[in-house]
């Protein structure tokens, strides 16, 4: 099948690859913008309230209210933090939710149409860099973003920063190896760490899905995935109620605002990673074009996570890391070693 | 009985007895079986359900709590005591206000002043009527205690301003003689919301 796949497919231009590039930056970056509106409303209509309404027609003109805001106002160091790390760090969250999703597919490969100029005829491949470890690539490159949180938190001479760093490192560290383990029975049935293959191993529509296989990876993942970003169940990072805003404390202006580009960058990395790894990627499904049926599943899952906000309470850290180490570790342990005795057989 | 328990500080000695809430699970098993029961017994899945059925409700039928404010006001009870309405008669447009002056007797923080005099038809007319809102406590002895239903209660309530102790002139209060047609009649102490009907919840029985 991939033989085939390679002959068939038009050549890669850097052309094509800078077009997909500015294509992520240009959407992701307005998406992750646009997710704090969706967020606001979301939450809102769930406890009853309206929103944003002010600002443009329903509220939607808010990001960019907001962007003035955040870019406008004055950018406070801490007289003791230590400022090189801390001007750099919020960088690092935002560059590596970007970097990270440079592996990641989300829509199909397309040929610009020929009447466009300039750009007529280019072939976009539906993913930026097809490195071969895309999986482990974007999974890495998302547990580096953990340096964002841990860094900015030591750097900025607050008790609050600091526990928020120290939580950072014991909640990544200890879900990295939950999104590690129930990635790999997917990855030991596709046989590949492309995002590519994964997508093209679901081919077979509704009930090729990889959800059907791997049910338990699928949910372990998503767990994992909500900790990963720093989404509500596990939101210790910045839990208000407890550490103010935790590594964020002492942020304000437009490095503040890096940090939540790059939780929602990430947050939409996990839907995708979620859509094409278990919910059939970009495969057209019956007569639903491929490239709008991945939209419709990473908003769903994007939505999921504003959902589950609305819902349910945070947890302690200590049972936050009962969880991962005592149940969720060893279930996708014993879901590795099901899949692969199944696959034996 | 003496006093000798109620004196007694040091609460951590006393022997309170711990009541078992729940049957606490004392083996690791027992442990794994409870969050199993937890997992399962749909309490996650409850509260997603309830968002998504506030959303629902909140999008589709109407049921949105909050209300635009400065735009758009709930009507309020006609029992409210705002700031003050003076009333004028529907026939004659005159105003109600017979110069008697128990709204000034009445007055529990003083805060109203008024000053008469007799016209040439020997009737008392008013010539100085003030309301010091810095003062005022908006008890309503004062439309209470009115023999001509003069002064009432209005339904203006956003009474911010600069200066705290603002005066509140009788031309002020009294209903403009072009919007006599629109002057509302004092509903009584008793009256119940324009939007009563709406605001009536049904009761169980049971309680």
């Amino acid at each position: 099948m991939e033989i085939v796949n390679l002959a068939v497919l038009p050549e890669v231009t850097s052309a094509g690859v800078a077009i997909k590039a500015i294509i992520i930056l240009a959407i992701i970056s307005a998406v992750a913008g646009f997710g704090t509106f969706i967020e606001r409303k979301v939450l809102a209509f769930m406890q009853r309230r309206l929103g944003p309404m002010h600002v443009g027609p329903y509220g939607l003109l808010q990001i960019a209210a907001d962007g003035i805001k955040l870019f406008t106002k004055e950018d406070i160091v801490p007289q003791n933090a230590n400022k090189l790390i801390f001007k750099i760090a919020p960088s690092i969250t935002a560059a590596t939710a970007f970097i990270a999703l440079a592996a990641v597919p989300v829509f199909p490969d397309f040929t610009i149409p020929e009447w466009i100029p300039l750009l007529g005829g280019v072939f976009v491949p539906s993913i930026a860099a097809d490195v071969n470890v895309g999986i482990l690539f974007i999974l890495g490159m998302m547990a580096a973003g953990l340096y964002g949180p841990l860094l900015a938190g030591m750097a900025q001479a607050n008790k609050w920063g600091i526990i928020g760093s120290a939580r950072t490192a014991v909640q990544f560290l200890s879900y990295e190896v939950v999104t590690g383990l129930s990635m790999l029975a997917p990855i030991m049935l596709v046989g590949s760490l492309s995002l590519v293959d994964f997508n093209n191993y679901q081919d077979g529509g509704f009930t090729s899905w990889m959800i059907w296989q791997q049910p338990v990876a699928f949910v372990l993942f998503l767990i994992a995935g909500f900790a990963e970003t720093n989404r509500t169940p596990f939101d210790l990072l910045e839990h208000e109620a407890e550490i103010i805003s935790g590594f964020a404390t002492e942020y304000s202006g437009m490095r503040w605002g890096m940090f939540f580009i790059g939780e929602y960058a990430n947050m939409i990395t996990i839907s995708v990673i979620l859509a094409v790894v278990f919910m059939g990627g970009y495969n057209d499904l019956g007569f639903m074009a491929g490239w709008f049926i991945v939209v419709f599943k990473i908003a769903f899952f994007f939505f999921l996570m504003l959902w589950v906000r609305a819902s349910w309470p945070h947890i302690r850290p200590d049972q936050l890391m009962w969880l991962s180490w005592k149940i969720l570790m060893p279930v996708a342990v014993v879901n590795i070693v099901i899949t692969g005795i199944v696959m034996m057989i | 009985m003496s006093l000798e328990q109620f004196k007694n500080r040091n609460v951590g000695e006393q022997p309170y007895v711990l009541i078992e809430s729940e049957h606490r699970p004392k083996s690791g098993m027992g442990r794994f079986q409870r969050v199993v029961n937890r997992t399962f017994k749909k309490e996650l899945f409850t509260g997603l359900y309830v968002t998504m059925r506030e959303m629902i409700n909140t999008l589709f039928r109407g049921e949105m709590a909050a209300v635009k404010y400065p735009f758009e006001k709930l009507p309020i009870s006609p029992r409210y005591r705002a700031i003050h309405d003076m009333l004028r008669l529907l026939e004659s447009g005159h105003y109600r206000c017979i110069g008697c002056g128990l709204c000034e007797k009445i007055c529990i923080s003083n805060c109203i002043k008024m000053d008469t005099r007799y016209d040439e038809n020997q009737r008392k007319e008013v010539t100085e009527y003030t309301i010091n809102f810095g003062r005022c406590i908006f008890c309503g002895y004062c439309a209470e205690v009115c023999p001509e239903l003069a002064i009432v209660h209005g339904g203006r309530y956003e009474n911010a301003s600069e200066q705290r102790a603002s005066f509140s002139l009788f031309e002020d209060m009294l209903t403009p003689i072009d919007a006599l047609k629109q002057q509302q009649e004092f509903d009584g102490f008793g009256a119940v919301t324009p939007n009563a009907d709406n605001a009536i919840k049904k009761t169980p029985l049971a309680y």
